[in-house]
């Protein structure tokens, strides 16, 4: 009795977490006007991709599907490598000061980002890069979590390895990328899961240092397109389709190591 | 000195790993800092973004302005409005979730893991924007489904009143998924033996999750705690898509604030001074649950 009701606990709350998404697709394949019904529609009454059409064809959200990707792989690989560097370099180096500097980095992470974001944009604007690739790319370029996540495992790597590596002649960067990466495959992956969806999602930074419709990203462009179409649920569900679909790929595919790194995350805050 | 010679080398290299990534941060996140408290003191506005010698210091003006500012007080009400109920609210589903999730009694755990954790990952544009047709009115679904619990129609979105709650909803929905990982985490961790000695004792459920389960979840809360409050104050995304700060103002964040008087308007000097004070209050909220939290679970 009591395993039946907390089934039902559990599959009422499964439902509605995925019922915005069940319409959301739902309503992306139906005509204009379609799904402004009473009641509200799960199925479409006549099945049709025209607003996928539209999307692609007239209002050409493929640019922004590009800059999104493109954006977000980039940044992915750039700060994956910085910051793995930087997260090996604090767990196996010594030096002075290490402690203090990484403990100075934790903390200053409370600062809220947006502080950062009207001198970046002045900074960006003088060096001509607002609304270029580089103003999204160049403040993704390292993040003190990333360092956090690589520092955490790596120092589980045992030193005895590396000072093999050093005895047989190894350089340090070959240390580095020989040894350390392979190594440390599963946390790269989490954070690169971590990245690419935090810079695929991203909204407020894009929307303030892009400004031209083809350099949007997709979520600064839908939200533009919210604008002229808030009558339109139709349009509008399959652009966030188009939008959503991406992240939940990835997210599905690599879920194991994504739900690692919270847990890693959330170890030591 | 061989050995003197070689931890110099390695001091080196450990310089060459860090400066990429340090120079980085240091550049686009702490000198933009520093510029932000310098440029929060000055008269920054849209003349001078293409002449900055026409910036001058004006010492503590911009703060002043923003208490005599109703705007923006009503911007600070609405985010602590937003943070003191959904925060809260959000942790206790999480940790509703996570306890159901970590019975034994339940198989698919994986499954509804999954389910639950869907709307973290998505974009937040798009399912704002989703969201706003679900409080649709008359054809959202949400009112639709309120109907069967006899509930009428409410104009989620444009009744000032109502937006907020609406907004809160929607953060719970969309943020459960994460905290709850944490506590399941949290929950695999606590010793199985602990309970066992417990029942053995006499204890019974309540006792148990009273005097085992909360104080072993302790770190994990206080973690869960700051993480969301830090989140959560920085609202913008919800309110920009769904309603623009409306119905009259009653959604405006302090964040939404200050992008409009900064980004919009170009009043960037006033606009650092806002985010400013979003970061002290960030800073005061987690010295706060940091006290707060030990005094509690000892």
């Amino acid at each position: 009795m009591k395993k039946i009701i907390l089934y039902l606990i559990l599959i009422v709350t499964g439902l509605m977490t995925i019922a915005p998404f069940l319409w959301m697709i739902s309503a992306s394949f139906m005509y204009d006007g379609h799904a402004s019904v009473y009641p509200p529609r799960f199925l479409p009454d006549i099945f049709t991709t025209i607003q996928y059409e539209r999307l692609f064809s007239r209002i050409d959200l493929t640019k922004n599907f590009f800059n999104s990707l493109f954006l977000s792989v980039t940044v992915t690989v750039i700060s994956l490598f910085l910051n793995s560097m930087a997260g090996y370099a604090f767990a196996k180096y010594r030096f002075g000061g290490k402690e203090k500097l990484f403990k100075f980095l934790l903390s200053s992470m409370i600062i809220p980002a947006q502080v950062t974001m009207l001198p970046l944009f002045l900074m960006l604007k003088n060096l001509g890069l607002i609304n270029t690739y580089f103003a999204i790319i160049i403040p993704g370029l390292a993040n003190i979590f990333g360092i956090f996540l690589i520092k955490q495992y790596v120092m589980s790597i045992p030193d005895s390895l590396i000072e093999a590596a050093r005895i047989e002649g190894a350089s340090e960067f070959q240390i580095y990328s020989k040894i350390i990466l392979p190594l440390a495959t599963p946390i790269l992956i989490t954070l690169a899961i971590f990245t690419f969806l935090g810079t695929w999602n991203d909204f407020l930074w894009p929307l303030i240092s892009l400004s031209d419709n083809s350099m949007y990203t997709l979520p600064v462009a839908l939200a533009n397109l919210m604008g002229e179409h808030t009558k339109d649920p139709e349009l509008m569900m399959a652009g966030s389709v188009i939008t959503i679909i991406p992240v939940m790929v990835v997210f599905v595919a690599l879920q194991k190591y994504y739900i690692k790194g919270i847990m890693l995350g959330s170890v030591k805050g | 000195m061989v050995e003197l010679m070689n931890n110099k080398n390695l001091k080196y290299s450990a310089m060459l790993f860090l400066s990429p990534a340090l120079l980085a941060i240091f550049a686009f996140f702490f000198l933009p800092v520093l510029a932000a408290f310098v440029m929060s003191f000055t008269d920054f506005d849209i003349y001078s973004l293409n002449h900055l010698w026409r910036v001058r210091f004006i010492g503590f003006e911009n703060y002043k302005k923003l208490l005599d500012d109703p705007v923006f007080w009503k911007s600070l009400f609405n985010t602590f409005y937003y943070v003191i109920i959904a925060g809260p609210l959000s942790v206790i589903v999480s940790l509703c979730a996570a306890l159901m999730l970590n019975s034994k009694l339940i198989k698919f755990k994986a499954i509804f893991r999954l389910t639950y954790f869907m709307p973290v990952v998505t974009t937040l544009v798009a399912v704002a924007i989703v969201w706003r047709f679900i409080y649709h009115p008359r054809f959202g679904l949400f009112n639709y489904l309120l109907g069967f619990l006899g509930i009428d129609p409410v104009d989620w979105l444009g009744d000032p009143d109502y937006a907020m709650p609406a907004i809160i909803i929607m953060t719970v929905w969309k943020n459960f998924g994460y905290n709850m990982i944490i506590f399941i985490a949290g929950l695999q961790n606590i010793p199985e033996y602990l309970y066992e000695a417990a029942i053995l004792d006499g204890a019974n459920k309540f006792q148990l999750f009273r005097n085992i389960t909360l104080p072993m979840l302790a770190p994990t809360m206080l973690f869960v705690g700051i993480v969301t409050m830090i989140g959560f104050f920085q609202i913008f995304t919800e309110p920009y898509v769904m309603t623009q700060g409306g119905p009259l103002d009653s959604t405006l964040s302090i964040v939404l604030y200050m992008y409009r008087e900064g980004f919009r308007w170009w009043n960037m000097g006033y606009s650092a001074s806002i985010a400013f004070v979003l970061f002290i209050i960030i800073f005061l909220g987690t010295i706060i649950q940091f006290k707060f939290q030990k005094r509690i679970f000892g």
